[in-house]
């Protein structure tokens, strides 16, 4: 497109001229684009102009004509991206001094302005996803966004193959039906499937959505750390390298150490500090700690206060530091697209490349970065496939609607398919999805009475009374917490918050890592864990694995690759070269097709040990279904752990036929079964049954006293399951599952792709790349036995105890009468 | 199978299901039915699934098959509110009434059902004495608890074992006096360690009966870990 300067008002050319700026091309485009009534989305990295790209259009249009009411609509995944966006809008308007009225719109808005809000809209509305949701179901929402011209996108790639861009894209379709000719405007990072990312911008428009390649800068300088101590065979802390690391960031003006989970940011920060001689402001970020302590971080870090922030993926999107020059990314990268998006945290003039290090915290992490600099080099990005629209969020915009105004079915159903992730939804399942809202939608009819969505005369549903309506305005969103828990000090001050499932493993005095120091945990008040300072430098609890995230497909397949191809060895340090020649002597090399397997004796157990390279999640899965069948074959399998990259299992005897073993046929009767009582399942149900309004996070008359209403869902899940195992809320749960946490999709891809491919090496003792997973064993829970020989186990540790006798072991029943039909 | 559990040197059997049996007086006791809770939900817009008083009844039926008893207890709360019985669908009201008409039947009052419905049979107290047992729905003060079985607090224990977390509703009893376990499909729990619970029993501390798949097993208080805040809000308000 030709970078047409004349696109610019003389107002505005002059405007760019007194900041010393000249029109990015893009910046142009994304107005010529505009001009022509086209809607587009800008690829661009942070910073460069990529949010006034997006508005410039917006701000010519609104300075020329004044129009009244909505005319720019800007959606951002973050409430804190939304405020700072606002803020760099207001600097051309008020420096232009254009008479165009911008304001936010999040959960903090008071409710007066809220109000006035939806009575007179601001021509630019920066808010959330879920606020958008919140105005669509009023009444005025035809009146709002009627003559709305352009819906703005930022950090679309993060929104978009998500259960909020699932709720989104619903709210988008319902725009197009409120104002057909509303331009949209995506703002992304580089992704791997651009194309992709245009068609469900432009889903149920008339065209399509015109891709605008930002500047893509010099290539980033990215490299491994290579530490002075040897790189260890398991683990995720990287604490050998963090000498190095320290002087990374003493040679750097400011530094972002990302890792990947929130134990990692406690026992890196800790390690840094006991290391920071200089006393270097070095800070730490992480999604659970109290906002004011983030918010407190981030003003610092945005001042240029801070020479290095220690942080998860709490800072992967949004807010633009600027000063960064140096990223660190400590531990593997799990995927080439999320490395990028880091890097692109650092340095953001385009003459210069981003500059990053990354340390491989384990053997088979130095695999992954090498990998994973290999698939950035070869522009290889990996990206999940596209998803399938929940049909919990469905529900959940089904009665947002019904609150706004009547509909037919026929209509909603046409317009719900609009949306890309529901282009294929079936109308039997939108039928069932509209029936869960009104009734529930159970077989047996008995809430007919107390529907929430009823059908007038016309046969066009509506919300049924207001409490349905308050229900859903104080329960909207997709965003389901883990149950969490307030951290405090016996003095009441919050550190922040931590998962409940974390601290259910914890007794009383143990320590643990929270908010950069070590503590010990006291007692359980309300919502409240108390806890106290411990001065011991080492928690006696390891810290919990939240917010892994499993190695892409993509990059598993390099792995394989690297490890076949012996001429790349070289780029590995010493020690790792070392193990695969070992490894080569010992045993095989795993190889980028097919499937090796080596089993071998220790102890009195033998172990079966597959290089799957599939990620956690599915081999976890596969772990489940693997020790069911050895159950059946009669092997006695015993545990089993899994890594990113391999799993190990053992048993008392040792496995044969592994052709069968690994047969496609696992997915069928055992996954059902498995999946039917895995406590996975439940978690998913959970989710699922709190988006679709099965469950309120929050009731109305309730929202005050601070007292969530949490009915067990695990009881839900079991009548549901029993007397309707069809359900529409367990399909939905299902669906979740084999996407998420059980990834099953990939366990039956490499399952398909390894048949008739496996290699089998039987060796006489364990290898070393076996080595890694066999030091997990014992750090992780072990095979899902049944609970009674769990409870036994628990109980055998206190036979000694006194109490022990009043337990019951093989004293016969005492049927008070002759049984009738026997077992129970 | 069950664990034997003596109260007040009464002879008592703690069924897997979370039922008490005493054999001899051939009595079945449980706990917090809490029938129809799920339409009571529904009535206020959560559309629970409706299957929890067949679910109930289906439980009880079998354990009244196995066990002949020759007096069934229920110790209150046995009706998730006092329109329950009217929105008892008809398959599960002739069948409660078939489960009744069996053998003697006593309905405790509660706080939920202080009048229990008469439509289905049965006897209706606010407490029972049966030799060395009291049965009532709430706790009263321990000075008075000699022989106590009651209800009402939902107790739930949980433990760690191997690193995993096992929790579920359990019998509480320091010898003296017990507490059964909610019975409904529904019906949520209230951790032993709340003080609601805990500060029933005295200083030599109490004991759980944890129903496993089918067996009960014992623990000692200071084997189980605590809940977080979360769970417990599922229990009903003490004192409520």
């Amino acid at each position: 497109m030709a970078a047409d300067r004349n696109l610019l008002p003389p107002v505005f050319a002059q405007w760019f001229q007194t900041r010393g700026w000249t029109p990015h091309p893009h910046q142009l485009a994304m107005l010529a684009a505009a001009r022509a009534g086209r809607s587009a989305l800008l690829i661009a990295p942070t910073g460069g102009g990529k949010t006034l790209a997006g508005f410039l259009p917006s701000l010519i249009e609104l300075a020329a004509v004044q129009p009244s009411g909505l005319h720019t609509l800007y959606i951002s995944p973050l409430k804190a991206l939304a405020i700072d966006v606002h803020r760099n809008v207001e600097i051309p308007i008020a420096d232009m001094a254009l008479p165009i009225r911008a304001e936010t719109r999040t959960g903090d808005t008071p409710s007066a302005k809220r109000a006035r809000q939806r009575r007179k809209p601001p021509q630019i509305l920066m808010t959330t996803p879920e606020s958008l949701a919140l105005f669509l179901s009023y009444p005025e929402a035809p009146q709002i966004f009627g003559n709305l011209a352009c819906i703005v996108i930022d950090e679309l790639h993060a929104l978009a193959n998500t259960k909020r861009g699932d709720l989104f894209a619903l709210g988008l379709a319902r725009l197009g039906g409120l104002a057909p000719a509303a331009r949209r405007v995506g703002l992304s990072a580089t992704i791997a499937d651009p194309d992709g990312l245009a068609r469900w911008l432009g889903s149920g428009m008339d065209r399509p959505v015109m891709t605008i390649k930002g500047p893509s800068g010099a290539a980033p300088d990215i490299s491994i750390m290579t530490p002075a101590a040897r790189i260890p065979w398991s683990g995720h802390m990287a604490l050998h390298a963090m000498p190095e690391v320290y002087a990374a960031i003493r040679a750097a003006r400011t530094t972002i150490v990302f890792v990947n989970t929130r134990a990692q940011t406690e026992l890196v920060f800790q390690a840094l500090w006991r290391l920071n001689n200089d006393n270097l402001p070095i800070a730490l970020h992480h999604g659970s700690l109290a906002p004011e302590q983030r918010r407190k971080v981030e003003a610092a870090m945005a001042a240029g206060k801070l020479r290095a922030v220690v942080a998860t993926s709490s800072l992967d999107l949004g807010v633009d530091w600027g000063e960064v020059d140096l990223v660190i990314q400590v531990g593997a990268p799990k995927g080439a697209t999320r490395l990028l998006q880091r890097i692109g945290r650092s340095n953001h003039r385009f003459d210069e490349p981003s500059r990053a290090i990354l340390v491989p915290a384990n053997r088979f992490e130095m695999l992954e970065c090498r990998a994973a600099i290999e698939a950035i080099r070869a522009d290889e990005l990996d990206g999940d496939p596209p998803r399938t629209g929940g049909l919990d969020v469905l529900a959940q915009h089904i009665l947002g609607l019904s609150c706004s105004r009547p509909f037919h079915a026929d209509d909603l159903y046409t317009e719900v398919t609009s949306a890309a992730p529901y282009a294929g939804l079936s109308r039997g399942d939108f039928d069932e999805t509209l029936a869960f809202v009104a009734t529930g939608g159970y077989a047996l009819r008995a809430y007919d009475r107390y529907r929430r969505m009823r059908q007038d005369e016309d046969g066009r549903w509506r919300v049924a009374n207001g409490l349905a309506a308050r229900q859903y305005r104080l329960n909207v969103g997709t965003i389901v917490e883990a149950p969490m828990l307030d951290v405090r000090l016996r003095n009441n001050r919050r550190l922040g918050q931590i998962e409940e499932y974390f601290i259910q493993f914890l007794e009383l005095g143990d320590t643990f890592m929270f908010a950069g120091h070590v503590l010990r945990y006291e007692a359980m008040r309300e919502t409240s864990v108390i806890v106290s300072r411990s001065s011991g430098e080492t928690p006696n609890v390891p810290a919990y694995a939240g917010g892994r995230l499993p190695l892409t497909t993509q990059l598993s397949r390099r792995v394989r690759g690297l490890l076949e191809d012996q001429a790349g060895w070289r780029e590995f340090s010493a020690d790792v070269q070392e193990w695969l020649r070992l490894q080569r002597l010992r045993s095989l090399l795993p190889r980028r097709e097919g499937l090796l397997i080596e089993s071998f004796p220790r102890g009195r157990k033998h172990f079966l040990v597959a290089y799957c390279f599939e990620g956690r999640n599915a081999h976890q899965t596969l772990g489940m279904l693997l020790t069911r069948r050895m159950e059946r074959m009669g092997l006695k399998p015993l545990g089993f752990v899994a890594t990113d990259y391999v799993i190990a299992v053992w048993s008392l005897r040792p496995a044969v036929r592994f052709d069968t073993l690994f047969d496609q046929d696992m997915l069928g009767d055992d996954l059902e079964a498995w999946m039917a009582e895995s406590s996975m399942l439940k978690r998913t149900f959970r989710n699922v049954a709190v988006i679709a309004g099965l469950i309120e996070r929050r009731h109305p008359g309730e929202e005050k006293t601070g007292r969530q209403v949490v009915f067990s869902s695990d009881l839900i899940y079991d009548v549901l399951r029993k007397h309707e195992p069809g359900h529409v809320l367990l399909r939905a749960t299902r669906a979740d599952a084999a996407s998420g946490l059980t990834d099953v999709r990939r366990l039956a891809d490499m399952l398909a792709r390894v048949k008739g491919r496996i290699t089998h090496r039987a060796l006489r003792r364990v290898s070393p790349l076996a080595v890694p997973v066999l030091l997990e064993v014992g750090k992780e829970s072990v095979y899902g036995a049944a609970i009674d020989s769990l409870l036994d186990e628990a109980a055998q540790e206190l036979i000694a105890e006194a109490t022990a006798e009043e337990a019951d072991d093989g004293v016969a029943e005492l049927p008070l009468g002759p049984p009738v039909g026997g077992d129970r | 199978m069950g664990a034997r559990v003596t109260v007040n040197q009464a002879g008592l059997l703690a069924d897997p299901a979370g039922a008490l049996v005493w054999p001899e007086h051939r009595c079945l006791v449980v706990a917090d039915l809490h029938l129809e809770k799920g339409s009571s939900y529904a009535a206020h817009g959560r559309m629970l699934p409706p299957y929890d008083t067949r679910t109930t009844l289906a439980r009880l039926a079998a354990l009244i098959r196995h066990y002949r008893p020759s007096r069934v207890v229920c110790l209150g709360d046995s009706f998730h509110d006092r329109k329950a019985a009217a929105r008892l669908p008809e398959g599960e009201a002739a069948q409660l009434k078939r489960l009744v008409v069996a053998q003697r039947w006593t309905w405790i009052a509660g706080n939920h059902d202080p009048v229990p419905p008469t439509a289905f049979g049965g006897e209706i107290v606010d407490e029972l004495t049966l030799g060395p047992l009291c049965f009532r729905h709430q706790p009263v003060a321990r000075e008075h608890a000699a022989g106590e079985v009651c209800g009402h607090l939902h107790p739930k224990a949980a433990l760690s074992v191997r690193g995993r977390r096992i929790s579920g509703p359990c019998f509480v009893t320091d010898g003296r006096r017990i507490v059964l376990p909610a019975f409904g499909a529904y019906a949520g729990g209230l951790d032993v360690l709340d003080p609601a619970i805990a500060s029933l029993f005295g200083r030599g501390g109490f004991r759980v009966l944890m129903p496993g798949r089918d067996r009960v097993h014992a623990f000692t208080r200071d084997r189980l870990s605590a809940f977080s805040g979360t769970n417990r809000l599922a229990a009903p308000q003490v004192g409520a």
